[in-house]
């Protein structure tokens, strides 16, 4: 340890030349160098296209019946074994082809950024996940095919009817940005509400609330017997809009939620808005939110749920497979749309929140865009769309595709859910459109504080607002309306 | 061997520095370069906004937040981790009882918790975040049940959900995890100053506290100036971006209170599609490490002993 300091000889010593470059490298090596990974390429190097087949009756596309085709899936919640099967059958169809090039993976950004820059994409994207890649940017930056060629081809299944016409309510509109092309084709169908267990209820011999005060009167019920009426995910606060949100519609009828999505100036102050949050305040006030609920992540209070510390939850229809560990099996899943306020709301009990997930794009850039539009074709048939319904528990994009199949509590519950709705299916673009602002301005910054007690709803307003003017002025964001 | 010195010196580091300068140098040039771009990330093409990203960022309170926690961090964390580490390593090394034939020795059992203290640093950051979400649970977690076990069933904080709370339970496990890597790296710093001092200091009936400020601490002052560079730069870096997007809220909340610059960076670039202002928080974030590191060496640098 010890140390010879005052060299006599004025030139660079070994020492110092050691420490120089060791402090040197100690400063800069961690800061920022994981840039460099991303490093934009030049972009026009990409590959050539593959030239259009011949279209005929079977190949309504004209996909080139030797071309390669690649298809990445998110391996998340819904595995890859759905993909694979459809897979085979774009094989079966195209023998001339070599096997469909399949990758899963969960790191969709940091595979397929790069692949991007350098302008050689796959033909096929399920651009999902915790690494989903900025869709409002891919749109923007002219990345992705627009796939109304595919909504305009006949379907498998009856070669009258186009694939447009079999889908779910709001899929196509979901893909639109600005404008006609429609750019994404979301392939999972989700139901967003108030998630309970039947058995819980029961317990309590009380039916789903239809309004607000029935509600409150539950939760009191509940409070009396040591049951918390409501958890939420308090790490992720932005799940309790899956509730909220179409509560507000509920009240101040569509227009609202569309004005939000628009972000136009003064679309929270619509009284609507003010009365759902409320109401929902009024939750927390009352002390019926399960203790400790904005300490804990989405798991966490999932299995609080399960467990019966609290009834109900805001969450989506993946919670099924997600919680399906800790659910008990007399648990008996189901799904309502939110209760009502009062007699006064514009739209019926009944209207629910429910969109596509599982987006699947076709790189503009791809050298095999009609291949990939045809594998799409292929999984929107209603043999694959059951396919994905019996593995994964979750509907498809395809309208139908449920009978002769077996459904568990939850998505039973989901699909009569849908029915109930009808038309009332409404569809908030926030979390799609301008995810920063859902996620962490409205949703960690704004509900998860005035759920937590720390702000009242009127200053939740005008902070939301706060947020939704800066995102409309930022120019740096594009923006997007309905149609 | 005075002569053709440098070009000998040269001649074993150039390809060393032409790696360095590929992987290091270069991709600073290029954070810089796309700092004054409208570059997302997700396309190939962009154009030169000149200045425009690091208007933005003055003028973005988010950023301000993560700078003023970034900060926070690398001032905090090195004096709570490299004192708690220093006073470990010494009742480790030097702070014991006095025994037959040894001048100095550590407490009983010492080599048991140089071991101990050691064991966190064998987990990886994740792992150990992951670890302290569960405990911070504040529904069933173990801190607060063990205040419920202890008859303290009122006091149950949200921990990580609480705005006041979050950033020091955050710093607290990163206290946690580093501390036993100090630990043994000054016990080994203090093994090797010569024991013939502490006798003599004792046999001068001095206290364990002067002998701890008059020889370890000046003997030691070298490792502990890397140790807290190294400390800083962890602090300003990845193990706070590991733990605080693991386990805090949104992630960077409740309300902003545990956001950091590489947090910030992280989430600029790869959920917003806003690769270049990432960059320009980089750069921000080069500029803090370096000013960091500048303070630290310059107000370490004191005459060495020799010995």
């Amino acid at each position: 340890m010890g140390s010879t300091s005052g060299h006599s000889n004025s030139g660079l010593g070994r020492r110092d030349l050691i420490k120089r470059s060791a402090a040197l490298g100690l400063v800069t090596i961690p800061t920022m160098g994981f840039l460099s990974a991303c490093a934009s390429g030049d972009g026009g190097a990409g590959g050539s296209k593959v030239e259009k087949g011949k279209v005929t009756k079977t190949n309504p596309l004209g996909v080139n019946e030797t071309a390669a085709l690649e298809v990445v899936i998110f391996d998340g919640g819904f595995g890859q074994q759905y993909a694979i099967d459809a897979e085979k059958k774009y094989n079966a169809a195209f023998p001339k082809a070599p096997k469909v090039k399949h990758k899963a993976t969960q790191k969709i950004q940091s595979e397929l950024q790069p692949r991007f820059n350098g302008g050689t994409p796959p033909d096929l994207i399920d651009n999902s996940g915790a690494e989903q890649m900025d869709m409002g940017v891919l749109v923007g930056k002219k990345q992705l095919a627009d796939l109304t060629p595919l909504l305009d081809a006949p379907s498998v299944d009856d070669p009258n009817k186009k694939v447009r016409d079999t889908l779910r309510p709001g899929i196509v509109e979901m893909g639109q940005f600005d404008g006609a092309p429609v750019w994404i084709l979301y392939y999972a169908y989700t139901v967003y509400g108030v998630w309970y267990s039947q058995t819980a209820l029961d317990r309590l011999d009380a039916q789903y609330p239809e309004t607000w005060d029935e509600m409150l009167a539950l939760c009191e019920k509940a409070k009396k017997q040591g049951i918390a009426g409501w958890t939420y995910a308090g790490k992720h606060p932005y799940y309790l809009p899956f509730s909220l949100y179409p509560f507000i519609a509920k009240i101040g009828g569509r227009e609202v939620l569309d004005s939000i999505d628009n972000l136009e100036p003064n679309a929270w102050k619509h009284p609507a808005v003010k009365a759902a949050f409320e109401a929902y305040y009024e939750l927390y006030k009352k002390g019926y939110i399960l203790k400790g609920t904005p300490g804990l992540d989405h798991i966490q209070s999932q299995t609080a749920w399960t467990k019966g510390k609290a009834l109900f939850i805001p969450n989506g229809s993946w919670v099924e497979n997600e919680a399906a560990s800790t659910m008990p099996k007399d648990f008996n899943l189901a799904v309502a749309a939110p209760s009502g306020l009062d007699a006064s709301d514009k739209m019926p009990f009944g209207t629910i929140w429910a969109s596509g997930g599982e987006p699947f794009i076709v790189p503009a850039k791809a050298k095999n865009v009609e291949g990939g539009m045809e594998q799409l074709r292929i999984m929107l048939s209603e043999e694959s769309s059951k396919n994905f319904t019996t593995q994964v528990k979750s509907l498809t994009a395809f309208n139908g595709g449920t009978d002769g199949i077996e459904l568990t509590p939850g998505l039973k519950s989901g699909v009569a859910a849908l029915e109930k709705a009808g038309e009332n299916v409404v569809n908030p673009r926030l979390q799609d459109w301008y995810v920063k602002l859902q996620k962490e301005q409205i949703g960690v910054a704004g509900l998860g504080e005035m759920m937590a007690g720390r702000l009242t709803p009127a200053e939740a307003i005008s902070k939301i607002q706060g947020f939704a003017d800066k995102a409309a002025q930022d120019s740096s964001v594009k923006k997007y309306k309905h149609q | 061997m005075q002569h053709g010195k440098y070009r000998f010196i040269v001649g074993f580091l150039a390809a060393p520095l032409a790696l360095y300068a590929v992987f290091v140098i270069w991709p600073f040039v290029q954070s810089i370069y796309y700092s004054f771009t409208d570059w997302t990330g997700l396309s190939p093409d962009f154009s030169m906004v000149g200045f425009d990203n690091y208007a933005r960022l003055l003028d973005d309170d988010v950023f301000w937040k993560s700078l003023q926690h970034s900060l926070l961090f690398a001032l905090v964390l090195p004096v709570v981790t490299i004192g708690l580490a220093l006073f470990f390593a010494f009742m480790i090394n030097v702070g014991g009882r006095h025994r037959k034939g040894a001048a100095i020795s550590g407490v009983r059992g010492s080599s048991f918790y140089k071991i101990a203290y050691f064991f966190p640093q064998v987990l990886s950051i994740a792992i150990v975040a992951l670890l302290f979400q569960f405990a911070y649970n504040p529904e069933s977690g173990a801190i607060n049940s063990a205040l419920k076990a202890v008859g303290l069933g009122d006091v149950q904080p949200l921990w990580l959900g609480d705005p006041d709370l979050a950033l020091w339970c955050v710093m607290a496990v990163l206290v946690w995890s580093t501390v036993g890597f100090f630990v043994v790296l000054f016990s080994a710093g203090m093994a090797s100053i010569p024991k013939d001092f502490y006798e003599a200091a004792l046999l001068d009936g001095a206290s364990r506290v002067t002998t701890f400020f008059r020889i370890t601490l000046p003997l030691l002052w070298d490792t502990i100036q890397s140790g807290w560079v190294y400390m800083g730069i962890l602090a300003l870096g990845a193990e706070s971006f590991a733990v605080v997007q693991i386990m805090t809220t949104g992630p960077g909340g409740p309300d902003y209170s545990t956001t950091v610059m590489v947090l910030y960076v992280y989430q600029s670039a790869f959920r917003d599609g806003a690769a270049a202002y990432a960059t320009t928080i980089g750069v921000a974030l080069l500029v803090v490490t370096l000013a960091f590191a500048a303070v630290v060496m310059k107000l370490g640098r004191r005459e060495r002993l020799e010995y």
